[in-house]
């Protein structure tokens, strides 16, 4: 837990302010803005700061696994904390250098828009905009973004790997959605990575070539839905931990920048994933868990648009409003399926329904296709 | 009467060439295509005028002469908010006038623009002719029960009625909005859909779309008539351009019918026709010439010596009369359906297989009528009852459109539907 608070605040802090490191962890302690979060609340005990670095303290007392989020204008995400289990406490360090309306959300069972409420900070801007450090700041946004998706990445596949390896079919079943959600959000990041890493972690059955061995995601999907575990599941479960401790490493670089232009390249991507490939229910096979990957990938791309949200205003503001509607419009549709704290599943939606989301990705993706465009200045 | 969009009286060949020369390597690979287009496509009857005139007082592609190729597509309308609906047409407008003198959809739309953002033309058109390109737009009746278009709809366009054997897939039938794009060239047919399509996304999907690869209608008197998948020759009698007063009293719709907006359109009609080939190539030559009630080489009517000698229906055979009384010429004959007529532009298609070893093709059917009601709906119920035909095919899609009048300058299509207007 503090290598989270830690990682998160050092990451932080390449972004616009020096940040308190992790060893000066204990004054953001004693400033920390208490968050308790429920399965139905999200009680933030103030609701103003100055600019500046701003610590959270989240503390779940629901029954959820919950998130927590700090958004600025256009959902763009400020900062945020994922996989907060229940009874859990989590500390959110953030830095809102710009006076303004913010806004806190919870969201229990990691679905939805989440519990929001107005953030007001106040005071002098701390940094005067420079030519150039908006795409400064865009990377590094969406570098923080990534870290924290492999962050949570590496700890529930963690406890899915546990369960496959304890022979816990159910358990292992209900993590395995949850899990790939925050693979699904950043998959363009592991398939920037020169090697095979992205397949070793979610290649399909119908991909695999003549020799090769199947691992990660979906085989131990097959084994847990269709074939039983088999002699070498745990081998496989842990050579999928293994696979996204790398992808957390690779990502933790220091060296490792993110291009905005590839970034906008990345949202488009991630949608045209869903739109392509996974309306057809190919993805998740055996365990018709599509639309929690249709989610992930539909957040993870708002995400990357946000974190060049501020570029996008300034280029080009009709984009960004048209870019929001759509959104809106596709998470809409993907709420009329959800059952509990997930989806139901996919096998139950219909080709007519089917196509109805097919049209509102297509719409969206319409006016994301524009994004790295007006991010490249052309 | 044929003020309708007529071909370029002046030599046209303004063609999407224009931009060689500005681009390098890319275009000298749509050069190459350019020359395979041009030996695999038909020469145009009348090889000064390769471009249509898409604005006039009728929408051109009705009475223009049939081109060779096809490609229609119908959409659903996604949006609910009016003014999106109104601004893609006027951007389709736009488009299409463009692409039918040959131009990209945007001026240096397919490799002109920056290299972060997808291209305004898809480009498969560079380098090609227009060849004969029209685009015709139409609006189903499920159009008009929203956008507060209720009282703007006319009477006569309402979903065609249940007709005897039909078993229709409703995923092929219907829809709010309906395009026509013919051309003489195929690519250039298809980029023209695929780039309204592409325009109107988020606001229209494509519902469904066919082919059609070869005429079966001609349309002017300058044109052959030309053989269906039977392998006969289709629509002799059809109404031709040249026949004004025909043309007049069937297919364009007068201010004096029904909505004003609708005066000089028209009412388009599809009809999907599979065609049972294999059983029907099985058949006698005697047979399928009883079935249509002419000769297959020549096309003429029994007895008589040419295409278009007049059908004698009265003529008796040695067992009846010698033209069957539920042969095909007779049944669809306007003297049969008291003097009804159609302007009949459907093209031939075939879609991949069925899966029962077969291939799925067949005449994807489109009449043009100033009623549909009084003159589709008539001739198909007789068809439908006792055509001799009927045994060979099977309709499977159907579909029908309001067509508006032509779009005068500065005009889009439908301004006259979405602003009230009597006239465009």
């Amino acid at each position: 837990m503090n290598k989270t608070t830690c990682t998160l605040a050092a990451i932080a802090g390449t972004a616009v302010l020096p940040l308190a490191g992790c060893t000066e962890k204990t004054e953001a302690d004693d400033g920390a803005i208490a968050v308790t979060a429920t399965d139905g609340a999200c009680d933030v005990a103030t609701t103003d700061a100055k600019t500046g670095n701003t610590a959270f303290q989240i503390t779940n007392n629901g029954s959820k696994v919950t998130e927590f989020y700090v958004y600025g204008e256009g959902d763009r995400a400020m900062g945020e904390v994922e996989n907060i289990g229940p009874g859990l406490s989590r500390q959110l360090i953030v830095s809102l250098p710009e006076p303004g309306t913010y806004q806190t959300a919870c969201k229990p069972g990691m679905v939805g828009d989440g519990i929001r409420a107005d953030f007001t900070v106040t005071g002098e801007a701390l940094t005067a905009p420079e030519a150039g450090s908006q795409l400064a700041d865009a990377a590094d946004g969406y570098k923080r973004y990534v870290t924290s998706q492999v962050t949570a990445l590496v700890e529930t596949t963690g406890a899915f790997v546990a369960a496959v390896k304890a022979g816990d079919i159910d358990a292992a079943k209900a993590q395995f959605p949850t899990t790939r959600t925050y693979y699904e959000r950043i998959e363009p990041v592991a398939e920037s990575f020169p090697d095979d890493l992205d397949p070793r972690i979610d290649l399909r059955e119908p991909d695999v070539e003549p020799g090769q061995q199947w691992t990660g995601f979906h085989r131990l999907e097959k084994d847990l839905w269709a074939q039983g575990l088999q002699p070498d599941t745990d081998a496989i479960a842990d050579q999928l931990l293994a696979d996204v401790q790398e992808l957390q490493q690779r990502v933790s670089d220091p060296e490792f920048t993110f291009d905005p232009i590839q970034t906008a390249g990345g949202a488009a991507g991630l949608l045209e994933e869903v739109a392509r490939t996974k309306i057809t229910g190919e993805e998740d096979f055996f365990s018709h868990t599509d639309l929690w990957d249709f989610q992930a990938n539909v957040d993870g791309s708002q995400a990357a648009v946000a974190a060049l949200r501020p570029i996008i205003d300034e280029r080009d503001p009709d984009l960004g409003t048209r870019i929001d509607q759509r959104f809106a419009d596709v998470d809409a549709a993907l709420a009329q399926y959800r059952a509990g704290d997930g989806f139901v599943s996919y096998d139950t939606v219909t080709e007519a329904q089917r196509q109805e989301l097919s049209n509102k990705l297509d719409a969206l993706l319409a006016e994301v296709s524009n994004v790295q465009g007006v991010i490249a200045g052309q | 009467m044929s003020k309708e969009s007529s071909p370029a009286s002046e030599p046209a060949h303004l063609s999407r060439r224009g931009l060689f020369g500005a681009v390098g390597a890319g275009v000298a690979l749509a050069g190459a295509g350019a020359v395979v287009g041009r030996v695999t496509a038909p020469e145009p009857t009348t090889p000064h005028a390769d471009v249509v005139e898409f604005r006039g007082e009728h929408q051109a592609g009705i009475v223009t002469p049939a081109q060779d190729r096809l490609h229609f597509v119908a959409f659903d309308v996604l949006t609910d908010d009016r003014n999106a609906l109104v601004a893609m047409l006027q951007q389709w407008t736009e488009v299409a006038e463009r692409m039918t003198r040959g131009e990209e959809t945007y001026p240096d739309g397919a490799v002109g623009g920056p290299q972060y953002v997808p291209p305004k033309d898809t480009g498969e058109a560079l380098g090609l002719a227009p060849s004969q390109l029209t685009i015709t737009i139409g609006f189903g009746p499920s159009l008009f029960d929203r956008f507060g278009l209720g009282a703007q709809k006319p009477a006569a366009l309402v979903e065609l009625q249940h007709f005897p054997g039909e078993i229709l897939d409703p995923t092929l039938s219907g829809g709010d909005i309906a395009i026509q794009a013919c051309s003489n060239d195929p690519q250039v047919a298809v980029h023209a859909v695929r780039n309204l399509a592409r325009l109107g996304t988020g606001t229209v999907a494509v519902k469904w779309s066919q082919l059609g690869f070869g005429r079966t209608s001609s349309t002017s008197t300058t044109q052959e008539t030309p053989r269906n998948l039977m392998g006969f020759k289709d629509g002799t009698k059809n109404l031709k351009a040249e026949d004004g007063a025909a043309i007049g009293e069937f297919v364009w719709v007068d201010p004096a019918d029904d909505q004003a907006w609708l005066a000089g359109g028209s009412y388009l009609v599809t009809r999907r026709i599979r065609m049972l080939i294999e059983s029907w190539d099985r058949t006698t030559l005697n047979e399928q010439e009883r079935v249509f009630g002419r000769y297959k080489g020549t096309g003429a009517p029994f007895v008589a010596g040419d295409e278009f000698d007049t059908v004698d229906l009265q003529l008796a055979g040695p067992r009846g009369p010698l033209i069957e009384t539920d042969a095909h010429i007779r049944l669809a004959s306007s003297e049969s359906l008291g003097g009804i007529k159609l302007l009949r532009r459907g093209y031939n298609f075939t879609d991949g297989s069925d899966g029962f070893g077969h291939l799925d093709a067949g005449l994807f059917f489109i009449a043009f009528c100033r009623d549909p009601q009084k003159q589709f709906v008539p001739m198909q119920l007789a068809l439908s009852r006792t055509d001799l035909l009927n045994e060979y095919i099977a309709h499977t899609s159907a579909a029908v459109f309001a067509v508006p009048p032509g779009v005068a300058d500065g005009q889009y299509w439908g301004q006259g539907l979405f602003e009230g207007t009597g006239t465009q």
